[in-house]
């Protein structure tokens, strides 16, 4: 279980998160929502440790990753698979050494047992036979697949997606949608995802969270949030314009 | 006491700032180079990354190391032969232009060219790796970004640079050859003979120091320009524009207090 107890952050007298509290359950799929500069990126960066908030703690399975530094963070981080929002493929390896990366760096696995698991990896998110192409060589989605591959073949409990389908049309949003339910009910991980796909999250999120001006205003069930009656959330997943902001 | 008027400390306030920002600044590019070496002598050593920097900033600085020292030899040649004529002293030419670049000349021009290739496209590299979260990926891999990206470069920038250096040396020292004995018309043995009578092994040695000094301090600069690199594009463009900048001008200080204190 994540648990996320009063997460400040100020950048330069910028108050960025204003108070998080959040309850991540084990094996569940928790997405964030929110506008664009509501913290929500800054606060996934606090639950990898790649930022240190100014108050509050992130407690991991018991574990508090604020007061704990260098190889006990290593620790709580080899637990986990990371999709970034631009992928974050190395483009100075192939696909297919990319995702061999985590495994030929973390782990003592023979070359022929960890090609056959990038293997395995690229042919469960649909590309099999492209781990010889470079990333700049195949499409945006199929760069989020490859990511989403090296982030899932070491078998993480906990998978964090930020924004996996940005910049992608409809049908492919739904295809990495249905790419990561399937991939949830077949490995069981506890999955953290950022995301603006409204409606189409409501259906692959088990709790849905929504953070406004530093702070998570509701948090529930996909039903629950969709029939909120706070004012900022039915705005935001209707997608009305506020005029006074135009 | 009265309140002094707001608008009377801002400059200071802002001038305070500045100077807090700099000294941070300056922690930080220290703490950078002392993890770096940390590193360095602690496992696991990422061999693969290590030769892959070797190729990318010695081998592929080769052909401008061989232009330039070419050239630079070929000049001083020609314009030492020139004052040394004024003196009756052309025997001198060998030693002159062997110890201009074995002293001076190799060793910084070497790094200087070095510089610009391999140090402004290792600042690009790296700069571009952390502002597409590639950086970020390694570290919540759990592994050292550091291990892969700056003490790889770090350690090929050290046995690179000597080596260039000496490669300039030489080609330089042909370059004079060719300008002074068969452009010239003074005798072979006579360059290279007293070559040998005025290059001592102090002088190898210094131009060695200098150019292992400069091999860790062009590739601290670059990497630590792309590690801390600011926002997009134009933060890449800026951070290029300062490694070579400040590598360029480290290596000329450093040059001269190492040419002060080196025999």
């Amino acid at each position: 279980m994540i648990e996320v107890q009063g997460l400040h952050k100020s950048f330069r007298g910028q108050r960025v998160l204003r108070g998080v509290d959040l309850e991540v359950p084990d094996g569940s799929i928790t997405v964030i929502i929110g506008r664009s500069g509501g913290g929500k990126s800054v606060f996934l960066k606090h639950l990898l440790g790649l930022i240190r908030p100014d108050r509050g703690r992130v407690v991991v399975d018991g574990v508090s990753l604020t007061e704990i530094s260098g190889r006990a963070v290593d620790e709580v981080r080899s637990r986990y698979g990371v999709v970034f929002q631009g992928g974050a493929l190395f483009d100075s390896m192939t696909c297919g050494e990319n995702v061999a990366f985590p495994l030929r760096e973390k782990t003592r696995l023979r070359r022929a047992e960890i090609a056959r698991r990038v293997d395995e990896a690229l042919a469960q998110v649909g590309l099999a036979g492209v781990g010889s192409k470079y990333p700049e060589e195949v499409s945006g989605g199929m760069r989020k697949r490859v990511a989403i591959a090296r982030a899932l073949v070491t078998e993480p409990q906990i998978v964090f997606f930020d924004e996996p389908t940005t910049g992608l049309d409809p049908i492919l949003v739904n295809s990495i949608h249905r790419l990561i339910l399937a991939l949830h009910r077949r490995l069981h991980f506890t999955a953290v995802m950022v995301s603006h796909e409204i409606p189409e999250i409501f259906e692959i999120a088990d709790t849905v969270a929504m953070l406004h001006e530093g702070r998570i205003v509701e948090v529930g069930p996909p039903a629950a949030i969709q029939a909120s009656a706070n004012p900022v959330v039915r705005q935001f997943i209707r997608g009305e314009v506020d005029e006074r902001t135009i | 006491m009265a309140d002094v008027p707001a608008a009377v400390l801002r400059p200071f306030e802002a001038l305070g700032e500045k100077v807090l920002g700099g000294l941070e600044s300056l922690g930080r590019f220290g703490a950078f180079f002392a993890l770096a070496l940390v590193t360095i002598v602690t496992p696991p050593f990422k061999l693969r990354a290590f030769v892959d920097r070797v190729h990318y900033i010695g081998y592929r600085s080769l052909i401008i190391i061989l232009l330039t020292g070419a050239f630079t030899g070929m000049v001083l040649g020609l314009q030492l032969y020139l004052t040394l004529t004024r003196f009756g002293s052309e025997a001198f030419l060998g030693p002159a232009v062997a110890l201009a670049l074995i002293r001076e000349l190799g060793p910084v021009l070497a790094a200087l060219m070095v510089t610009g290739r391999a140090g402004s496209a290792l600042t690009a590299e790296i700069g571009i790796m952390r502002i597409t979260e590639q950086i970020d990926a390694l570290t919540v891999m759990a592994l050292n970004p550091f291990r892969y990206l700056v003490t790889p470069s770090i350690l090929a920038g050290i046995l690179t640079f000597p080596l260039m250096t000496a490669i300039f040396d030489v080609v330089g020292i042909m370059g004079g050859y060719l300008v002074g004995v068969h452009l010239l018309g003074l005798s072979e043995g006579t360059y290279f003979g007293e070559m040998q009578t005025f290059v001592e092994l102090d002088d190898i040695l210094t131009g060695f120091w200098k150019s292992l000094a400069f091999g860790a301090v062009v590739t601290w600069v670059c990497t630590y320009k792309g590690y801390y690199v600011g926002r997009g594009a134009e933060g890449v463009a800026r951070a290029t524009t300062q490694a070579v900048v400040l590598s360029s001008v480290l290596v000329l200080l450093w040059d001269y207090f190492m040419g002060s204190v080196l025999p």
